[in-house]
């Protein structure tokens, strides 16, 4: 079974400069594409988690979080199985509004369970989170009121249950910390 | 003065774990904090240029009773010397540069330490803190440009984490597959006033290589090897690299198994070895390109299954199951899916089999070659390695290289450069031992020869090096002959010098209907490259050139004075010594696999397709 599909790592790195540099660079070197890109803190000082959103092939796939562990800096990869963890993006749109639609749109937001930012005479501002295909609808309902702009993030996700994947890392940091 | 706290980490390096009773903590500049962590990790040579900002590291350098510095005339000659080094000694290679063109000329020797795996650290120095990144005076992102082709690479700014990363970066090099790792400092760091602690250490949390290979994989190949009917040993530079020599003779001869072993592994199994094929790939021999095709069993030990090996890798192999042991888990899968991955140290590897193996043989299952071996030696015979002799009165290449094999041994260091010649040696001198044959396998990288035979004589000076070149290598890298006669490296060149460059014209005669552009080395562009008369590359005239660069110059064009002169330039071993062989430009390279097509086309010699009988598909 050779079918692209998307796949979704978390990384653990060590929280130094360079690392996402060394990840981007491995990606574009070794010609895999990366679909979204997400990366920041987590509850330890000393590690980052990167998020990354790969459409590959499964043998691809495999090389990919290969090379990624071969990097010095880069600590633990999951794939998590998408029916098995949360995902999610966010999204900020600022969507023209005048006197006339703007109860449309807030109408709208509050379907989609988002959040209306800011607001002025000729336009609102909303923010929203969800997943991918949420965030795709809502964006379709706003479409006919006009998006002036949009900012969307790298997708997160975290596996569901009370299993973590930062444990057994951290304790080998600690160990060495 | 200002004391830095190092931060308080525990390693996972082992070797620079317990405070023993020589635990140092001394004040004193980063510059001599870089020389003492070289003197504590081992470093005994360094190959390097100074300039600016590695300027501060120098002059505790010119101190150090322990690290020989060797000034080369081009950081490159620094680089692959470094790897000549570390391939010869099995130590890690060392050079140092400074910033900006100084760190950029080392970019290739890099990439090709890279390619072949080799230990090696690059030093280089770098701006200041506060100019990084204002384009500053010989400022280059060293660290950007190498991201690519190091294993990892660091860039220090704070002069306390000098011993923590030098340590690192060594034990990097060293460990897991093997690489190079780059350590660029900032000039203000080599001159901060810090603290020098050691032992070191290290943190590297994500860096865990596996080097026991798995117990139930192990018993796994051991059943394939002993079930298959036509297995082959296909034997990479990681069982050299892992110094399992005796380990795989003895797999093998347990076994009967044939053994291949690829242009990073020569040596590592003797080549008089009567279960040894010779070199599958490109230019390899008939018996081991063809065992590999008709094969049902790879038993793959650090190799990776290179383009230049399978060719057309659709078509390679297709009847065999696949073991592929390797260190490097990325490998595993990578060209061609595994039957039985082994991740792991080729020597645990090895040694972990041969107990297997002996486990399947006492449970009564032995696997019976015969008559697999009935075919390898048909083929070993009906095509062994040879050449076409030179027009009468002409040296041809391969006899010269024979020749140098046959007087000077088996104990001698070969280093070779890219093309013809590089070919040749690997099909004509006989390799008997590990660490007897350098050359730049994955890079192929033209110069490579010069400084790397300078590496390796530098690091095992007892030994009788000869760096086997082209005209063409020749003229990229011969700068470092100087540096050889001046630092009592006296290394011998032998040029095989055909007026061109060879390899590509063998393409052109091949694949360019015999149209020479721009291979001609011996004349100008007026020349078509096919008009004689073609006696070398006279200009620069190489004997003239070496005498210019404190060596002795020899040239031979006869093939009656062949002998003599080799035995001649073994007679000197108190300088460099190159001999320009002048010979037959029309020379190829055979056998040989076109790029891009099947193993089962190989040409024995041109036109000349073996004849393996249909039997066995």
């Amino acid at each position: 079974m050779t079918t692209m599909s998307k796949h979704t790592l978390s990384v653990l790195v060590e929280n130094k400069p360079g690392v996402l540099a060394r990840i981007a660079a491995l990606f574009s070197r070794r010609g895999f594409n990366i679909d979204s890109l997400a990366v920041g803190p987590t509850e330890h000082p000393d590690i980052s988690r990167m998020t990354i959103v790969v459409n590959v092939e499964d043998l691809p796939l495999e090389q990919v979080t290969k090379q990624l562990n071969k990097l010095i800096n880069v600590i633990k990869i999951v794939e998590l199985d998408q029916t098995q963890a949360v995902q999610r993006e966010l999204v900020l749109v600022k969507v023209r509004a005048d006197a006339e639609t703007r109860s449309q749109i807030v109408e709208i937001v509050q379907l989609f369970r988002a959040k209306t930012v800011d607001v002025s005479p000729d336009a609102v501002t909303i923010e929203a989170t969800g997943s991918s295909d949420k965030l795709e609808a809502m964006l379709k309902m706003l479409e006919p009121y006009g998006i002036k702009e949009l900012v969307q993030s790298g997708l997160v996700a975290i596996g569901r249950g009370a299993r973590s994947i930062t444990d057994r890392s951290l304790r080998a940091l600690d160990r060495s910390a | 003065m200002t004391e830095h706290a190092a931060s308080p980490r525990r390693g996972d390096n082992p070797a620079a774990h317990a405070p023993g009773p020589q635990a140092v903590v001394e004040t004193m500049t980063g510059a001599q904090s870089l020389i003492r962590s070289l003197e504590a990790v081992g470093a005994d040579t360094v190959f390097g240029i100074p300039g600016g900002a590695i300027l501060p590291a120098y002059d505790p350098l010119m101190d150090s009773s322990k690290v020989r510095h060797i000034l080369v005339r081009h950081e490159q000659g620094a680089g692959h010397a470094a790897t000549g080094y570390a391939q010869a000694t099995g130590k890690v290679g060392v050079c140092m540069a400074t910033s900006g063109p100084g760190a950029t000329n080392l970019v290739t020797p890099i990439a090709d330490a890279y390619m072949d795996s080799v230990a090696m650290v690059a030093i280089t120095g770098q701006v200041s803190s506060k100019a990084i990144g204002t384009d500053a005076f010989q400022e280059a992102d060293i660290c950007g440009i190498t991201m690519p082709i190091t294993k990892h690479n660091f860039l220090v700014t704070d002069p306390a984490e000098i011993p923590r990363v030098i340590a690192e970066a060594f034990h990097i090099a060293a460990t897991g597959r093997p690489g190079p790792v780059l350590v660029d400092i900032a000039k203000d760091a080599l001159q901060a006033t810090t603290t020098f602690r050691w032992p070191v250490e290290t943190s590297l949390p994500g860096y865990r290589p596996v080097t026991k290979p798995h117990a139930k994989q192990i018993r796994e190949a051991a059943k394939l090897l002993v079930g298959a009917k036509r297995p082959v040993l296909y034997v990479g530079g990681g069982v050299l690299k892992a110094q399992a020599s005796a380990e795989l003779r003895i797999l093998a001869e347990l076994t009967g198994a044939p053994v291949v072993t690829t242009l990073m592994a020569l040596g590592v199994f003797p080549d008089s070895h009567p279960q040894h094929l010779g070199m599958p790939g490109m230019h390899g021999s008939v018996p081991a390109v063809t065992a590999l095709q008709k094969a049902d069993l790879l038993f793959t030990l650090g190799a990776r299954f290179d383009d230049r090996v399978t060719g057309k890798l659709d078509s390679f192999a297709p009847y065999a199951k696949v073991v592929h042991a390797d260190i490097d888990p990325a490998e595993i899968g990578k060209n061609r899916p595994a039957d039985v991955p082994i991740v792991g140290d080729a020597r645990e590897v090895l040694a972990d089999l041969i107990v297997a193996v002996q486990a399947e043989f006492d449970a009564g299952h032995r696997g019976d070659y015969a008559d697999w071996w009935v075919k390898l030696n048909e083929w070993k015979k009906t095509y062994p390695i040879g050449y076409e002799p030179a027009p009468a009165g002409e040296l041809s290449p391969q006899q010269v290289i024979e020749r140098i094999g046959r007087i000077v041994g088996s104990d001698a260091i070969y280093a070779a450069g890219v093309g013809q010649h590089q070919m040749w040696a690997s099909q004509f001198i006989t390799y008997e031992k590990p660490a007897s044959w350098l050359n730049s396998g994955g890079a192929g990288t033209m110069g490579y020869a010069v400084p790397a035979a300078m590496g390796a004589k530098a690091g095992r000076p007892e030994a009788v090096v000869w760096a086997i070149d082209g005209d063409g290598c020749f003229q990229m890298t011969n700068q470092e002959l100087a540096t050889c006669a001046l630092n009592n490296i006296p290394i011998k060149v032998a040029i095989i010098n055909n007026g061109s460059l060879g390899m590509v014209r063998q393409w052109q005669t091949l694949f360019y209907n015999q149209r020479y552009s721009n291979t001609v080395l011996h004349a100008g562009p007026e020349h078509d490259g096919i008009s004689p008369p073609a006696q070398g590359t006279r200009v620069p005239d190489f004997v003239l050139l070496s005498e210019a660069m404190g060596c002795v110059g020899l040239r031979c064009e006869r093939p009656e004075d062949l002998d003599a002169v080799i035995e001649q330039a073994m007679e000197i071993n108190d300088r460099p010594v190159v001999i320009d062989f002048i010979v037959h430009q029309d020379a190829m390279v055979w056998p040989m696999v076109a790029a891009g097509t099947s193993n089962d086309e190989i040409q024995f010699a041109r036109g000349v397709r073996p004849d393996f009988g249909d039997d066995l598909d």
